[in-house]
């Protein structure tokens, strides 16, 4: 009989065979250092960015904090520990001078973000998004700045807001991930080289969504992205930050740190869509994403991370909220979709120091191929926090026997007046769904998508649509053969 | 327009199908009943493709076409539909986006233009107004906490949306009270036209006597052992299977 009907095993092999879409590199010249990593080139990087005194005293003494600390090794990840002294530090792509507008980019710089799909003016036209690209190191376009101006709204690189504000980033920067937080966040405040900055006065609203697009691109070139967001009083922001990356054969290290602050009674919404490189299909190459992610919420505050988490080869990280104020409200909404030999260990930190403080994680993993997918969450609720609720939900979707899915909650509770819930499921695709899928004439791969999607629609619908949709299509894309 | 040639089929090595035969021509009803185990759900998934079953000899063609031949979904993108007896579960996707994506895979299978989103609900509103559904169906999840007969009805929708050529409705009545059987029943009446062809798999007489059937086919171990016009759904029902089956039983053995 001639009916191909795919196996689950000849269907696994698709999936795992699908290959990253996004693999190409920009050809722009690129300003580089020297590889490796000392005190003097701390001193190189400050320099060149012509930063203040204060900045580079900050550096320095991170970068001495980090010389006396070791990289962890408790998460369910297994690679290669990096060379740091095989790393270039510093990568700035040569632009003559800083655009006034998204027409002025380089042509090259373009072709990149249209083989993305990826149409700024599109965005900026339709969507009214603000983007901000920082594509390897230093940012070389923004937009919307003179409209965000009128408003007191500061989105700018945060180079630019070491010159501007000052007085805003000596305040806040490390006040929410200190340096010597662990290991990646020490690395990161000695040798950041770009990110970007966003501080949204009291009372306001943020008319748009604000968003980055981050690239590495340099070969070899590690990504130390520093992002600061500042929420006064009662304002509200929403802000977006979207990754790809370009195939590589080496792995590269991204390890960026993320700072958001909520003042009383104010709002930010942070979404990621994170698609770095993950490797090929034997697992060679692949991004290493050690992100620091870390909000704190003042009074009646609320903070909430999405995230649709499609790349990298190794990723480690935990977007954490420390509720401080009373009344305060951390929301963690995650897909992480692991294929082939990816390996993940993701997770939330909650940590209720508030009365009546309340948080919600929901986190969808899907795995596939060969990969490795881990949960690891902390809701911790101190004795001052009466009250407090949290409410967590784990699900993990296994696509063939090939791959693991584990999940590490850990819950401390001091006080017996608050409520802890904790909710988690594994599961697989059904045959029977494909096949009913398959009957009413949805091909395997669309069904796949259909029930993919399916299962992470809690959080997608968290995201702003314009990001929902690109998030739909980056699932389609990573797990492709069989998944959507 | 289906043609069912000697069909021998089976489940990890057991031959369930012994030789089976049967032509359904455009505009006609056929009912097939029978005992449990006789093989009444394994026809259906075999024609329909489910890759769980094993097709050992014979053939099914449709409209001249070797069925055989054909991915499942490409078999619906024909016109085949199977009304499940056990309808699955497809937790975050809603009644409405389901149906729009078969409607859209069929669409661009056969060429065509997708369908507006206004046509698309106008034509759900109309087929959910044959069917007596609430408007709250389109944007429940698939069969997620649907009562027995609400998935049953959620079926007979799809298939007035897809409009197939030929409908095969297995058990159908299965775990509908009398007014949702009637209102099902009405709905299958009213999409049959001179053009389409209904398969009604059965275990009791009474959707037949809503759903009146051109030809009944008892089916028992794997073999259509008596055919007749619809009186022999009412014998049936008098005299149970016995008389028909011990019959077939001295004949095959």
């Amino acid at each position: 009989m001639k009916q191909e009907q795919l196996s689950e095993d000849e269907l696994l092999a698709q999936v795992t065979s699908a290959e990253y879409k996004y693999g190409f590199t920009t050809d722009i010249e690129a300003d580089t250092i020297a590889k490796g990593l000392s005190e003097e080139v701390v001193r190189i990087i400050s320099k060149k960015k012509n930063e203040p005194e204060w900045m580079l005293d900050y550096r320095l003494k991170a970068f001495k904090e980090w010389l006396e600390m070791e990289e962890p090794d408790w998460a369910n990840v297994d690679y290669p520990k990096p060379n740091y002294q095989d790393i270039i530090y510093y990568s700035a792509p040569k632009q003559k001078k800083t655009l006034d507008s998204l027409d002025d980019l380089d042509p090259e710089l373009k072709k990149t973000f249209d083989k993305l799909g990826i149409s700024l003016n599109e965005q900026k036209r339709l969507s009214g998004v603000a983007v901000d690209i920082v594509m390897d190191s230093v940012s070389v376009a923004t937009s919307f700045k003179s409209k965000l101006a009128e408003l007191g709204i500061i989105f700018c690189s945060i180079s630019e807001a070491i010159q501007e504000h000052p007085e805003l980033v000596k305040k806040y920067l490390g006040t929410v991930v200190p340096a010597r937080d662990n290991f990646f966040s020490a690395l990161n405040a000695a040798v950041f080289s770009d990110g970007s900055f966003c501080y949204i006065p009291k009372g306001s609203r943020c008319p748009m969504e604000l968003s980055t697009y981050f690239r590495i691109n340099e070969a070899g070139t590690g990504q130390f992205e520093r992002t600061l967001l500042i929420a006064d009083e009662g304002s509200y922001v929403s802000y977006l930050e979207g990754c790809t990356a370009p195939q590589r054969d080496e792995n590269q290290l991204h390890a960026a740190v993320v700072e958001l602050i909520a003042m009383d009674n104010a709002e930010i919404k942070y979404s990621t869509v994170q698609n770095w490189y993950p490797g090929n299909k034997d697992g060679l190459g692949g991004v290493y994403n050690f992100v620091t992610k870390r909000g704190i919420c003042y009074k009646n505050s609320k903070i909430s991370w999405t995230q649709v988490e499609t790349g990298s080869a190794v990723t480690w990280k935990y977007p954490s909220c420390i509720l401080k104020g009373d009344n305060s409200v951390g929301e963690f909404f995650s897909v992480a979709v692991t294929n082939n030999y990816q390996q993940a260990d993701t997770g939330t930190k909650m940590i209720h120091l508030g009365k009546n403080s309340k948080s919600t994680i929901i986190a969808k993993g899907i795995c596939a191929g060969k990969s490795n997918g881990s949960y690891r969450g902390l809701v911790q609720i101190a004795k001052g926090a009466k009250n407090s609720r949290n409410f967590s939900q784990c699900d993990s979707l296994l696509m063939g026997d090939k791959c693991g899915s584990h999940t590490f909650p850990y819950i401390e509770v001091k006080n017996n007046s608050s409520q802890v819930e904790h909710e988690a499921t594994t599961s697989k695709i059904g045959e029977d769904q494909i096949f009913y899928c398959n009957q009413r004439g949805i091909g395997t791969e669309e069904a796949i998508a259909l029930i993919v999607n399916g299962y992470c629609k809690d959080v997608l619908n968290q995201l702003p649509m314009e990001f929902a949709v690109e998030a739909q299509k980056l699932l389609e894309i990573s797990l492709e053969g069989s998944v959507g | 327009m289906l043609k069912i040639d000697n069909l021998k089929a089976g489940i990890e090595g057991l031959e369930i199908l012994k030789g089976i035969n049967l032509s359904v021509k455009k505009g006609e009803v056929h009912a097939i009943m029978g005992p449990n185990g006789s093989g009444k759900s394994t026809l259906s998934s075999v024609i329909a493709g489910n890759e769980n079953y094993e097709v050992i000899s014979g053939s099914i063609s449709f409209e001249g076409e070797d069925l055989l031949d054909l991915d499942p979904d490409q078999r619906a993108h024909k016109g085949v539909f199977l009304s499940f007896q056990y309808p699955v579960e497809i937790p975050g996707i809603s009644v409405s986006n389901f149906i729009k994506a078969a409607i859209t895979e069929k669409r661009k299978v056969l060429g065509l233009e997708a369908m507006s989103a206004k046509d698309l609900l106008l034509k759900m509103k109309e087929k959910m107004d044959l069917l007596d559904m609430q408007k709250g169906y389109l944007s429940r999840n698939m069969n997620e906490g649907f009562s027995g007969g609400e998935k049953k009805r959620n079926e007979i929708f799809q298939m007035a949306m897809l409009e197939p050529k030929l409908a095969i409705l297995d058990e159908t009545d299965s775990g509908l009270d009398i007014d949702a059987l009637r209102v099902v029943a009405n709905g299958v009446n009213k999409l049959k036209n001179s053009e389409n062809a209904t398969i009604v798999i059965t275990h009791y007489q009474r959707l037949l006597d809503h759903i009146i059937p051109d030809y009944v086919h008892v089916l028992h171990n794997g073999r259509i052992v008596k055919s007749g016009g619809k009186e022999l759904a009412h014998e049936l029902e008098k005299k149970g299977y016995d008389w028909i089956t011990k019959e077939a039983d001295k004949k095959w053995g």
